[in-house]
């Protein structure tokens, strides 16, 4: 035995790393979720601009529409002396330059129209390049990619290879009112500073109908709610087919199984299965539930709810076999005595006092169903869909959030331009499981505490 | 029958515990032996077991008395490697006869464990749970099945205001009390207890002794237990078993006073055990 002091300095010690940790995994927590927070609230928080408004009365007949047809014609007047004055520098002045400085200037103009157009929309008056909602409405929303286009009307890139010229290239800014010195248009660059924002005309804007608006023209304008919804149904279909299943296997593993070599095959191959990577549980699912049972002709909520099921299986049992496991023998033996059958007691006795651990189980699964993108590649994930309708899941796939982030953050045409979409899905998926495992934390609490008394 | 007589007058079959002849037994065993997997845990055991008198069971430790009980009402098929052989007699039919309802078996021959085991529910709940399980769903019936168990276990009066609380709630001994109610609910006409009082301190002990005094009136009881100051206080026969033997089986007065065999002596006066 060591000395006294040996061990109350281990004590503390242990004591003192325990906090430690502690306050690491806190600080962990906490750089994950602050930035999830902040970004992801810039979906639902952010400053709309008039686009913003013209889009949502358009698409939607939100808002005043006369205020903001009010609101549209003075932004389009406070525009137009731009579209002039370039006009005019290109009738007036630019004819009486070289071949080789009319295409210069040619160059600058078009990249200040191409950047006016992503910033403003279409200039009134002319047609649209197409009748895709991105190419009618200019910046709905005031933030640093559209103080980027801001900074593209005014500056021109260019690769700078030094001062002799052999240096390694970069890409540096140069001010545009430099190539236009000693025109009409050297004026230009420094007033467009000045009224751009008026004209767009930003405005704090809360939408929060962006959880339950569909989508339009692939995620640049819209919501998330048909993400939303087909997690909603991935999730609570994966454990339509994943609670009974699991439970009765528990039951048998715990309470009719007679131990021998099948019944501890049957454990080492819920282990492996437990261990499988997902994206295996995905090209099963299309193999097995898609292609040889036919559950549905192609993708289908149905066939991805079955996948994620067999995912989460064998958390289930194996939380489930537990719980049953953890029941006082005492119980049983009262229902027995009591002249309860076998499936009596285990309905009536040992399911009900198990049943705050198996809620366990099915919280952590859930939260799992619920993220999991691999297994729904191929089976269920869409990537734009409409919000489906009940009787839909059977033979329609559907956007969901996990695959919808991977999707839109690596292959969508402008990856960059729609960030906050990418953010606020992710703060919704969290959101949404934090919600499941509050309520499944709160319903184990309350069925605790009425067991114990 | 071969008849022995003992010096204080009294006779006694040859056979330990016949004593009580076989057309007055409620249950009876006759060369009963109880294994786990090889071994013998209960040898051989014949006994006659009294209707409507509380028969005590005592012994040392690992003696086979709490094994023998629970082969009773057929608890033991819990146990994978428990078997047995001979015969076990209960309304002249075979406990362990295959083809036997253990659930009504089980029914008829109720049993109180050691540790106080109610269910994590409501004290209406615990009574009722074997009205449950036979259907019964009418209100006033379960409201008065409740009420009379209760008063025989003699928890009523505690527990009347309160019948919606969680059964866990109750202090150990009226948890034991009312695990006799929730016995007593499924109308047996044996009461098995497996020492009931020893997880109880004594003012409970007293009750749940002062409990099977009444009780005797209207059911068989039959008490294991390690306390055989309890075993003279509330039995009228006592069996003495030793390493799966029973040594002895008589009056529990006359056990006390005279023993006829000298390790049921030595056991009682505390030479081992």
């Amino acid at each position: 035995m060591a000395h006294l002091r040996t061990r109350k300095i281990l004590d503390r010690s242990f004591t003192g790393f325990g906090f430690i940790s502690i306050f690491f995994m806190a600080l962990a927590l906490l750089v994950l979720l602050v930035p999830i927070f902040i970004k992801g609230s810039s979906a639902f928080f952010f400053q709309g601009t008039v686009e913003f408004r013209r889009f949502q009365l358009d698409t939607f007949g939100r808002g005043n529409a006369a205020k903001i047809h009010e609101e549209v014609e003075r932004s389009r007047k406070m525009a137009k002396p731009i579209y002039d004055k370039i006009a005019y520098f290109r009738e007036n002045e630019l004819p009486e330059y070289s071949y080789a400085e009319r295409r210069d200037f040619n160059n600058d103009l078009e990249e200040i129209e191409e950047n006016l157009y992503k910033l403003l929309g279409p200039q009134p008056g002319t047609e649209p390049h197409s009748v895709l909602p991105s190419d009618n409405y200019g910046r709905t929303r005031w933030d640093g990619r559209t103080k980027l286009l801001v900074g593209l009307v005014m500056n021109r890139e260019e690769w700078y290879y030094g001062e002799s010229g052999n240096e390694e290239g970069r890409l540096r800014q140069v001010s545009r009112t430099d190539d236009f010195k000693g025109t009409s248009m050297e004026e230009f660059f420094p007033w467009f500073e000045t009224i751009i924002k008026d004209i767009l005309n930003p405005r704090l804007t809360c939408y929060w109908r962006f959880l339950f608006d569909e989508s339009r023209d692939s995620h640049f304008f819209g919501g998330i709610w048909p993400e939303v919804l087909g997690t909603f149904y991935l999730t609570l279909g994966s454990m339509l087919f994943a609670v009974p299943l699991g439970i009765i296997v528990a039951i048998f593993l715990a309470e009719f199984a007679k131990e021998g070599k099948f019944v501890s095959l049957l454990r080492t191959c819920i282990s492996t299965l437990a261990g499988v990577p997902s994206i295996v549980f995905g090209l099963f699912g299309l193999a097995f539930f898609i292609n040889t049972m036919h559950v549905s002709s192609n993708k289908s909520v149905l066939a991805g709810s079955m996948t994620l099921a067999i995912l989460i299986l064998p958390t289930i049992i194996r939380a489930a076999e537990e719980a049953i496991r953890s029941v006082p023998h005492t119980y049983k033996e009262a229902a027995l005595s009591l002249g309860a059958t076998k499936w009596g007691t285990v309905l009536k006795v040992i399911l009900p006092a198990a049943l705050p651990g198996i809620l366990t189980g099915i919280v952590i699964s859930m939260g799992r169903a619920a993220g999991e993108t691999a297994p729904i590649i191929f089976t269920a994930a869409v990537s734009v869909g409409k919000p489906l309708k009940l009787f839909e899941v059977f033979n329609n796939g559907t956007p969901a959030l996990s695959w919808n982030i991977y999707n839109l953050a690596t292959e969508h045409e402008a990856v960059d331009e729609i960030r906050h979409v990418q953010y606020g899905m992710v703060l919704t998926l969290i959101l949404l499981v934090l919600t499941l495992n509050l309520f499944a934390i709160i319903l184990r609490a309350r069925i605790s505490k009425k067991l114990r008394g | 029958m071969n008849i022995i007589t003992t010096e204080n007058g009294k006779t006694y079959p040859a056979i330990e515990g016949t004593l009580i002849p076989r057309e007055q037994a409620h249950i009876y065993s006759e060369d009963f032996s109880i294994f786990y997997g090889n071994h013998e845990a209960v040898k051989k055991v014949s006994m006659n077991v009294p209707q409507k008198k509380v028969t005590a069971i005592i012994g040392p430790s690992g003696c086979g008395k709490s094994t023998y009980l629970r082969a009773l009402n057929r608890m033991n098929d819990l146990i994978p490697i428990c078997h047995n052989k001979g015969k076990m007699v209960f309304e002249d039919q075979d406990i362990h006869d295959p083809r036997i309802d253990v659930v009504t078996l089980r029914k008829r021959i109720g049993m109180v464990f050691q540790k106080p085991n109610p269910f994590p529910k409501s004290i209406y709940e615990n009574i009722i749970f074997s009205q449950r399980l036979q259907g019964v769903r009418n209100k006033k019936k379960l409201d008065e099945v409740v009420e009379t168990c209760l008063r025989k276990a003699a928890i009523w009066d505690e527990v009347k205001d309160r019948l919606d609380k969680n059964a866990l709630g109750l202090s150990g001994g009226q948890q034991q009390r009312l695990c006799i109610a929730r016995a007593l609910a499924a109308n047996p006409e044996i009461l098995l207890m497996d020492e009931p009082t020893s997880a109880l301190d004594p003012q409970a002990t007293l009750k749940i002794e002062d409990l099977i005094d009444e009780l005797v009136h209207n059911y068989t009881i039959i008490i294991v237990t390690h306390n055989m100051q309890q075993a003279a206080r509330v039995s009228d026969y006592t069996a003495f078993f030793y390493e799966g033997d029973l040594i002895e089986f008589s009056d529990t007065s006359l056990l006390f006073r005279k023993p006829r065999k000298q390790k049921t002596e030595d056991y009682i006066t505390g030479r081992f055990g």
